[in-house]
C-alpha cells in the first residue's frame, strides 16, 4: 500500500501539475452547445448520430441500442435511443429535461446540453442555452420554420448566445432540394436579423442517414459548406469575460487559525469577470471599503494573475470586513448599488411571480430579501413583442419585472454567459427556484446591439454563412403594445 | 462494433482521430477549467450548508473529490467530514488506503457498516449475496441521524444515461428519494441549495468530468490511488462477462473456475459486483492510453448492478442511492 496523503504529490515535483505536466491545451478549447427543436424534428437522432459518427459511443452502449432496436422490430439501429434519458420519457416518448453529453474530437472538447422540444418546456431551453456558446436549432425540411423554431431562436437571443446553427433536417425527404433549403434559410434569417442574433449558419442535413452531420455529404452537391461537426469544431469563440473591471463574488472566508497560519485571512471565490493581479486596488461592495490585493493564493502556490473563470483566494493588505455575499470589484470600474432594478425573467416554477410577492434574491453569492414591485410586460416568445402583463406569471413565461430589495445590491446589466448580471428568485418557504433573471431589459439590449455583441470589447459578428447573405441591422419597432399595469 | 450503416452515399469519415490529439483535447486548459468549477462548487457548499459531508469510499472519484476539497480550502483544514457506507465486501486494499488517507490527513471519517443493519434486522441479505443495493438504507439513515444537509459525491454525468440529467445540486426528500420533477433548473453558475428541514442536497462537483478527464487530472496532480487501479496478477473467475475476485461474499459457485489473470479495476465498489478488466497498464499513463482506445464504458465494463435493467440506476436513485 503506497497511499499516504492525498493532495500531496509523490514525489513532490518542482512545478505545479496542471501548468507543466500536460503541456498541450486542446487546439480549440471547449465548446458548450445546446440543441433545440420541435418534437420529431430529429434532435435525438442528430445527437445520437453526432456521438456515433464522432466515435464517442462505446460498444456496450451501442449493443444496448442494437438490442432495443431489434426488440422493437426496427431494421436499423435507432440512434436516438442513445440519448433518451429517463424512464418517463421513454414511456411517453418525449424528452422532459436537460441532459448533458460529453465528447471530444482531436480539435475540441464538447459539452452538449440536450434540451427538449416540447412546447411547455421553455424553461429547459432557457436552462440549456444559459451556458451555451452555440445553439443548434433543428427544423424539418418539410415544414420549415414554425412557431417553435422562432421561440427557440428568441430564447437564444435573449440569453445572448453568440452563435446559432440552423440545421435543416430530413433534407432526404425533400429530395435534397436546394430551393427548399434556401427558402427555409431565408425565412429564418429574416427573423433572426429582427431578433438581433449575432451569427447564424444554416446547414442542410439528414440526421437519420448522416449527411452533413460529421462527414460532408456528396448527395447534397450544391452545398459546399462545413458539416455540423466541422462547424462546431471551427466556430470562433471570443471570450471577453476577462476584459473590463474585476468582479469577484466572495464565496467563503478562509481562516485556518492553525499554528502554521495563525493570522491568514483569505477571500475564496471565482473570478466572474476581469482579471486581478497583486497590487490592484479594489473596493468591497456593498460596504465601499477599499483595499489592495496583497496576494493571489491557491493550493498550487501564489499566482501573478487570475482571469475570469479561475477559482482562487485573494489576500488583501487591509483588514476589511468582508464575508460571503460581498463583491470585490476594481476601484476604477465598479457596479453601482441599487435597491430597485428591472430584470428579464423566465418563470421556472408553478408558483408565479406577481406584484407584491416576497422572495429571496440570489445574485452572485449574496442572498437578500426581495419584493416583486411590478410585472411590467410579458414577452411574446414567438415574436419578442411586448404584450400586457398578466396578474401573475405562468410557468415558462418570459417577462420584464421590477424587483426591489431592502439592502442595496451591486447588480449590473446581464452579460452573455451569465457570470455577471444573472440572478435567481427563490421561494423562502421551500427553496424552489421560482424564476431566473437577467438584469436589465434584455429585449432592448439584443435588438439595439445584437446578441453577439452585447459585451463591451467584443467585435460585432458579421461572418454569416454565405447562403444567408449579408446581415442587416434591425431597429426596435416603434409601435409596441402599451405595457399593462 | 456492428451497426448497419445507413450512410450509403455519404463520404466516409476520415479514419479515427489520432490518439495524441484526443489526449490533447483533454489537456491543460480544459482540466484547469474543470478544477476551477469543482472548487467553486465545493466552496458554495461550505458557504451555504451547516453539516456537509463527503462520501468517501477510497474509490478514485471520491479520492478526487477529497483532493479538490483540500485544494479549495487551502491552507485551512477541510471543513467537511467524511462518510463511508461499508458493505463489508469492500476490497481490503481500498479500506487500507481509506484509513491511511484519513490518518495522514487528520480527517474525520464516519463509517456506516451494512453488517450492523443486517445484524439488527433492518436489512436482509439478498439471495445473490450482492450488497451494493443494500447501501441505500444505511446511507439515508446516517444522513438523517447526523443531520447532514449536503452530501458530496463523485458521480459524473458521463457514467450513465439517467445521470446525464442529474443536477450539480440535487434535492432529496426526507427519505433520500430523488424526484426528477422536483429538480431545480440550474442556470449559469448559480446553485440553489435551499431545502426544507429533513431534506438534503446531494452535490456532484465532478458532474462535468469524463472518465478520461479524471485520469488525466490524476496524472497531472500525481494523485496516489489504491494499487488495484493498476494492472496486477489476481485470482479471478468469470461471471456475467466480468472478472470477479473470489471471496466470502459468495463466489465462485458451481462450475465457475478460478484462474490467474493480469487485471486492473476501473471502479472499486462492492466485490460481489465489481469486475476487473484485463490490462497491462501498470501506471497512470498506461491506463490513460488504454482508456483512449477502449470501446466499453466504465460502468458497462465493471458494474453488474447497472446491467440488471435498462432503468436500473434510475430506480436506485429514486430510492435514495447515490
Ligand atoms: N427521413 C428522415 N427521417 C428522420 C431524419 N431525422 C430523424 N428522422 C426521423 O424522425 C423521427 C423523429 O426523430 P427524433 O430524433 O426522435 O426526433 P426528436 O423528437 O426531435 O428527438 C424518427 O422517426 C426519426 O427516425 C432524417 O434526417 N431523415
Amino acid at each position: 500500500m503506497s497511499a499516504q496523503t492525498l493532495g500531496v504529490r509523490n514525489p513532490a515535483p518542482a512545478h505545479s501539475g496542471l501548468d507543466d505536466v500536460l503541456p498541450l491545451g486542446p487546439p480549440r478549447g471547449l465548446l458548450r452547445f445546446a440543441t433545440a427543436g420541435s418534437v420529431d424534428d430529429g434532435k435525438s437522432t442528430l445527437v445520437g448520430r453526432l456521438l456515433h459518427d464522432s466515435k464517442s459511443v462505446l460498444s456496450d452502449q451501442l449493443d444496448a441500442v442494437n438490442r432495443t432496436s431489434a426488440a422493437r422490430g426496427l431494421d436499423s439501429p435507432d440512434l436516438s435511443l442513445l440519448v433518451d434519458g429517463l424512464r418517463a420519457e421513454r414511456e411517453q416518448g418525449i424528452t422532459i429535461d436537460v441532459a448533458y453529453r460529453y465528447f471530444a474530437t482531436g480539435i475540441r472538447s464538447f459539452i452538449l446540453a440536450d434540451t427538449p422540444g416540447h412546447v411547455q418546456y421553455t424553461r429547459n431551453t432557457v436552462t440549456g442555452a444559459s451556458t451555451a456558446d452555440l445553439v443548434i436549432i433543428l427544423v424539418d425540411a418539410r415544414t420549415g420554420v414554425v412557431a417553435q423554431t422562432r421561440r427557440h431562436a428568441a430564447v437564444a437571443a435573449l440569453l445572448g448566445v453568440p452563435h446559432l446553427l440552423l440545421a435543416v433536417n430530413k433534407i432526404d425527404l425533400v429530395d435534397f432540394d436546394e430551393a427548399v433549403f434556401d427558402r427555409i434559410a431565408a425565412d429564418f434569417d429574416r427573423y433572426a436579423v429582427n431578433l438581433g442574433i449575432g451569427e447564424v449558419t444554416a446547414i442542410p442535413i439528414s440526421a437519420l442517414h448522416g449527411d452533413n452531420v460529421v462527414a460532408r455529404s456528396h448527395r447534397i452537391g450544391w452545398y459546399d459548406g462545413p458539416s455540423v461537426l466541422e462547424h462546431l469544431e471551427l466556430v470562433d469563440l471570443a471570450d471577453a469575460r476577462s476584459t473590463g473591471g474585476l468582479r469577484f463574488p466572495v464565496q467563503y472566508v478562509i481562516r485556518p487559525r492553525t499554528e502554521s497560519h495563525p493570522d491568514y485571512r483569505g477571500y475564496a471565490g471565482r473570478v466572474a469577470a476581469g482579471t486581478v493581479r497583486p497590487g490592484d486596488e479594489i473596493v468591497a461592495l456593498p460596504s465601499g471599503a477599499r483595499s489592495t490585493v496583497a496576494a493571489i493564493d491557491t493550493a498550487d502556490g501564489l499566482k501573478d494573475v487570475a482571469v475570469a473563470g479561475d477559482s482562487v483566494t485573494l489576500l488583501l493588505t487591509d483588514d476589511v470586513d468582508l464575508s460571503r455575499g460581498d463583491l470585490i470589484a476594481s476601484v476604477t470600474d465598479q457596479p453601482e448599488l441599487s435597491t430597485e432594478f428591472s430584470v428579464t425573467v423566465t418563470q421556472l416554477a408553478d408558483k408565479g411571480l406577481r406584484p407584491g410577492l416576497r422572495a429571496l434574491l440570489r445574485y452572485g453569492t449574496s442572498t437578500t430579501r426581495v419584493l416583486v414591485s411590478a410585472i411590467d410586460h410579458l414577452l411574446d416568445i414567438d415574436t419578442l413583442d411586448r404584450v400586457p402583463a398578466p396578474p401573475a406569471l405562468a410557468l415558462n413565461d418570459i417577462a420584464q419585472v421590477t424587483l426591489r430589495t431592502v439592502e442595496p445590491v451591486a447588480v449590473e446589466d446581464f452579460r452573455p454567459g451569465g457570470a455577471v448580471g444573472s440572478l435567481l428568485v427563490v421561494d423562502p418557504a421551500d427553496g424552489t427556484t421560482l424564476a431566473a433573471g437577467m438584469v436589465g431589459d434584455r429585449r432592448a439590449a439584443v435588438q439595439t446591439t445584437g446578441a453577439g455583441q452585447a459585451l463591451p470589447g467584443v467585435e460585432a459578428t458579421t461572418n454569416r454563412c454565405p447562403v444567408l447573405g449579408e446581415p442587416t441591422r434591425a431597429l426596435p419597432s416603434a409601435n409596441f403594445p402599451t405595457p399593462g399595469p | 462494433m456492428t451497426i448497419a450503416s445507413p450512410t450509403t452515399g455519404v463520404i466516409a469519415a476520415t479514419g479515427s482521430v489520432p490518439r495524441e490529439a484526443v489526449a490533447a483535447g483533454h489537456a491543460r486548459g480544459h482540466l484547469r477549467a474543470l478544477e476551477s468549477e469543482a472548487i467553486h462548487i465545493l466552496r458554495e457548499v461550505a458557504g451555504e450548508f451547516e453539516q456537509p459531508v463527503i462520501l468517501f469510499s477510497g474509490g478514485k472519484d471520491s479520492i478526487l473529490v477529497l483532493h479538490l476539497a483540500r485544494k479549495a480550502f487551502h491552507p485551512a483544514p477541510l471543513p467537511f467530514s467524511l462518510l463511508h457506507v461499508d458493505t463489508g465486501h469492500n476490497f481490503p486494499e481500498v479500506i487500507a488506503y481509506r484509513d491511511s488517507v484519513v490518518a495522514a490527513g487528520g480527517l474525520r471519517l464516519l463509517v456506516a457498516h451494512v453488517q450492523d443493519w443486517i445484524d439488527d434486522g433492518r436489512l436482509t441479505e439478498r439471495p445473490d449475496g450482492t450488497r451494493n443495493p443494500l447501501q441505500t438504507v444505511p446511507l439515508v439513515d446516517t444522513i438523517a441521524a447526523r443531520k447532514f444537509d449536503a452530501v458530496i459525491g463523485g458521480a459524473r454525468r458521463d457514467e450513465e444515461r439517467s445521470r446525464a440529467k442529474e443536477r450539480i445540486f440535487s434535492l432529496r426528500d426526507a427519505f433520500g428519494g430523488w424526484d426528477p420533477r422536483r429538480q431545480r433548473p440550474e442556470l449559469w453558475g448559480l446553485y440553489n441549495g435551499r431545502h426544507a428541514a429533513g431534506e438534503h442536497v446531494r452535490v456532484f462537483p465532478l458532474s462535468n468530468w469524463t472518465e478520461l478527464d479524471v485520469w488525466n487530472y490524476i496524472a497531472a496532480e500525481q494523485i496516489v490511488l489504491p494499487d488495484i487501479y493498476y494492472a496486477h496478477e489476481r485470482e479471478v473467475f468469470a461471471r456475467n462477462g466480468m472478472w470477479l475476485t473470489p471471496g466470502e461474499w459468495g463466489g465462485p459457485v458451481g462450475d465457475e473456475q478460478v484462474e490467474r489473470r493480469r487485471v486492473r479495476y476501473r471502479t472499486v465498489g462492492d466485490m460481489s459486483c465489481t469486475g476487473a478488466v484485463e490490462s497491462a497498464a501498470r501506471d497512470v499513463n498506461a491506463v490513460i492510453d488504454e482508456i483512449i482506445v477502449t470501446r466499453v464504458t466504465e460502468r458497462g465494463a465493471t458494474r453488474a448492478d447497472d446491467k440488471l435493467s435498462e432503468a436500473a440506476m434510475e430506480d436506485r436513485k429514486r430510492e435514495g442511492y447515490f
